[in-house]
């Protein structure tokens, strides 16, 4: 016990940006939004559809102490009825294709759907073919891309206010 | 390169008498080539499992006329390529699952993928084939017409388990977490797990339909995308392919940056496994130190190489940037300050009660399990398999690097923890070496396509272990096909044999220590 309370101290405080960087610039705004539209809090349900993992890497970046995405009061959540917004990566393979729906279905409303990722905003390397729908706004209506391959950190993060933004 | 054919060659002639002597092809690297015929190809197999050999890859290269079946195996440093011309009209093969079980999954893919038959094989479910495509369409044939709205996977013929008390747990495709797609069928008794079945083939996209026409390049960037967390791997191995290809010797410094390059692929995934396993496990403070860890890492990566994970560094013949001097001091220093945090991080986590209570016994893969399914990298090397590639068949820059393998004998979740921290520091040593004797010189040399056309075998371990590539190009130097096998591939089965008796809590645990790669096994 001892050894982990002297790592921790020693390693003091990680979390990034306490004035004037743009996470924090970005994180205070994501933070508004959502209070206003929210109450405080998002909750988020991630779909892979057919990506490669290189999002989901960086989504899992996210929560490392550099971000702490919980800070802002966004989380991600297990159920889809728990969720108010989906966030899909990948291309939309077809074998994907029925349990994305699916989720989508079970979501209560506003239901704000984020395509994060190159493959999920337009098909990237993948695009179309006889696995794959392609992107996602040809299965679903998307309100907020957020392209990259994949986006870092810091641009999902920038994502989640153009999603809060364009909903408000 | 060996310049006498392998024993394992030799061995094999003197059971099927009338095949022809080993080929050394210097597009097959270190492996040799076989021509049989097809109906030896079961015989040859049993043989094979006889010397103690694994399989290490089996494609339909569906770029040649008439097509070939290909089955690559290896025993220690040795590696032997057999190819056997299918028929036209019926393409055919026996199946290789009687010697070797994980060849099963591997068949069932390519039969909905190519429609060869696999006679003999005992399990002639739909593997990758879903929803997507009909029973009697095979996308590396023709291109099956998309529907409008492709349905579930709903009617999979699971194995049935009966009893009282057993009950049936469906988990997936989407899981509770941010994951990969796949679907686990559990059969327990209580909180006991009796059997799991995997279903995959979730995340299919098409990657050898989609590589067809591509010129080096576009295979390149494909390539790097086939599973995100290994794109040095799956990018070398199929720039090794087409290099081989041509026979072009690439520059000294190219080799040592892509080496390089794939051990920091390695140290920034085990980093976030060793953080991933202690997380599953609820142990939130060795989550957030190594995931730090791993930031910081990837920092470094996109600061010096452009890119986080490493997308798009490699190209045919060369790397896409050079490294000045400074970076190679940012580095030095940088892998310093690893060593020095992980010492104190390494002690907490491989001697702390709670933590030792949930790993250690926990998901254990019996050698022998892990021998028959020729499991590779960490998982392997936790349950006894003395394997690396680096090693045992060293191609520039490992070829002048001594690589330090670890291995246990335990098999559980903590062996293959282990296996990663010990992993780290081998890679840390090898990147210093690396960085101390770079070479001077271009990090990049002209390829062209072979004249004619041609086909060449990659093959890189990977930080999920030994990664291979197969690669056939046109007279105008397109692809006709391109065959990865990730060492998923192998690594899968894995996980049914070492969770039974394991309760469902610990799956999850389990299921990280193996990280099996869904879309690089479901392509």
């Amino acid at each position: 016990m001892l050894r982990i309370l002297n790592r921790i101290a020693r390693t003091g405080t990680l979390t990034e940006a306490l004035d004037d960087t743009p996470l924090q610039t970005l994180g205070i705004a994501v933070k508004r939004r959502l209070d206003a539209r929210f109450a405080g809090s998002l909750a988020i349900r991630h779909v892979d559809a057919g990506s490669c993992n290189g999002c989901e890497l960086e989504i899992h970046a996210l929560g490392n102490p550099y971000y702490d995405l919980e800070r802002f009061g966004i989380h991600f959540v297990a159920s889809p009825r728990h969720a108010d917004a989906l966030l899909v990566t990948g291309v939309v393979s077809r074998h994907m294709q029925a349990a994305l729906l699916d989720a989508w279905q079970a979501m209560p409303a506003p239901k704000l759907v984020i395509a994060a990722g190159t493959c999920a905003c337009d098909g990237g390397e993948f695009g179309c073919s006889y696995a794959s729908a392609g992107a996602v706004d040809r299965v679903l209506p998307v309100d907020v891309s957020i392209p990259g391959c994949p986006p870092t950190p810091a641009v999902l993060l920038r994502g989640l206010l153009a999603a809060l933004g364009r909903n408000r | 390169m060996s310049a006498t054919p392998s024993s394992l060659a030799e061995a094999l002639r003197g059971v099927l008498a009338h095949a022809a002597a080993a080929r050394i092809d210097a597009r097959l690297g270190p492996a040799q080539a076989l021509d049989l015929a097809a109906p030896d190809w079961t015989r040859a197999g049993a043989a094979l499992a006889q010397l103690g050999a694994r399989l290490a890859g089996l494609w339909v290269d569906h770029g040649t006329q008439p097509w070939q079946g290909l089955a690559l195996f290896a025993r220690g440093g040795e590696y032997l390529l057999l190819r056997a011309a299918l028929d036209a009209a019926a393409p055919a093969l026996p199946t290789l699952s009687a010697h070797y079980p994980a060849a099963e999954r591997i068949e069932r893919g390519w039969r909905d993928l190519t429609g060869v038959r696999f006679d003999g094989l005992g399990d002639t479910r739909r593997w990758l084939r879903h929803g997507a495509w009909n029973e009697c369409e095979f996308p590396l044939r023709a291109t099956p017409a998309p529907g409008v709205r492709t349905p579930g996977d709903t009617d999979y013929p699971f194995t049935q388990v009966h009893g009282d008390a057993v009950h049936t747990v469906p988990v997936g495709p989407i899981h509770a977490g941010t994951i990969e797609p796949g679907h686990f069928r559990f059969a327990t008794v209580g909180e006991q797990a009796l059997q799991l079945e995997i279903r995959l083939g979730y995340v299919h996209r098409g990657v050898q339909v989609l590589a067809m026409g591509r010129d080096a390049a576009g295979l390149l960037r494909l390539a790097a995308r086939v599973s995100g967390d290994s794109a040095v791997a799956h990018a070398w191995a199929a720039a090794m392919a087409l290099e081989r290809a041509t026979g072009i010797e690439v520059p000294p410094r190219v080799l040592a940056l892509r080496g390089l390059l794939l051990e920091r692929e390695r140290v920034a995934n085990h980093l976030g496994d060793a953080g991933g396993i202690a997380n599953d496990v609820g142990f939130s403070f060795a989550h957030m130190q190594f995931s730090a860890l791993r930031e910081r890492w990837q920092r470094r990566s996109a600061e010096l190489f452009g890119h986080r994970l490493l997308f798009d560094t490699l190209i045919v013949g060369g790397v896409r940037g050079d490294l000045a001097h400074a970076g190679i001091a940012a580095l030095l220093a940088d892998h310093r300050e690893l060593r020095d945090a992980l010492a104190p991080l390494t002690d907490i986590v491989l001697d702390h009660p709670s933590l030792d209570d949930r790993l250690i016994g926990t998901g254990v893969l019996r050698a022998e399990d892990a021998r028959a399914l020729g499991c590779l990298g960490y998982v392997g090397r936790a349950s006894g398999q003395d394997l690396d590639l680096r090693r045992d068949a060293p191609h520039a820059p490992y070829d002048t690097l001594a690589v330090r393998v670890p291995v246990y004998a335990q098999g559980d979740v903590a062996a293959r923890l282990r296996v990663r921290l010990d992993e780290i520091q081998v890679s840390l040593e090898l990147m210093d070496a690396l960085l101390m004797r770079l070479p001077a010189g271009p990090v990049l040399t002209t390829w062209q396509p072979p004249a004619g056309g041609g086909a060449g075998l990659g093959m890189v371990e990977g930080w999920r272990g030994e990664t291979l590539a197969w690669v056939r190009l046109d007279a105008a130097g397109r692809v006709i096909c391109y065959a990865p096998r990730d060492p998923s591939a192998c690594n899968w089965p894995a996980l049914e044999r070492l969770l039974p008796g394991n309760i469902i809590p610990d799956f999850p645990v389990c299921n990280k220590s193996v990280n099996g790669s869904y879309a690089g096994h479901d392509l």
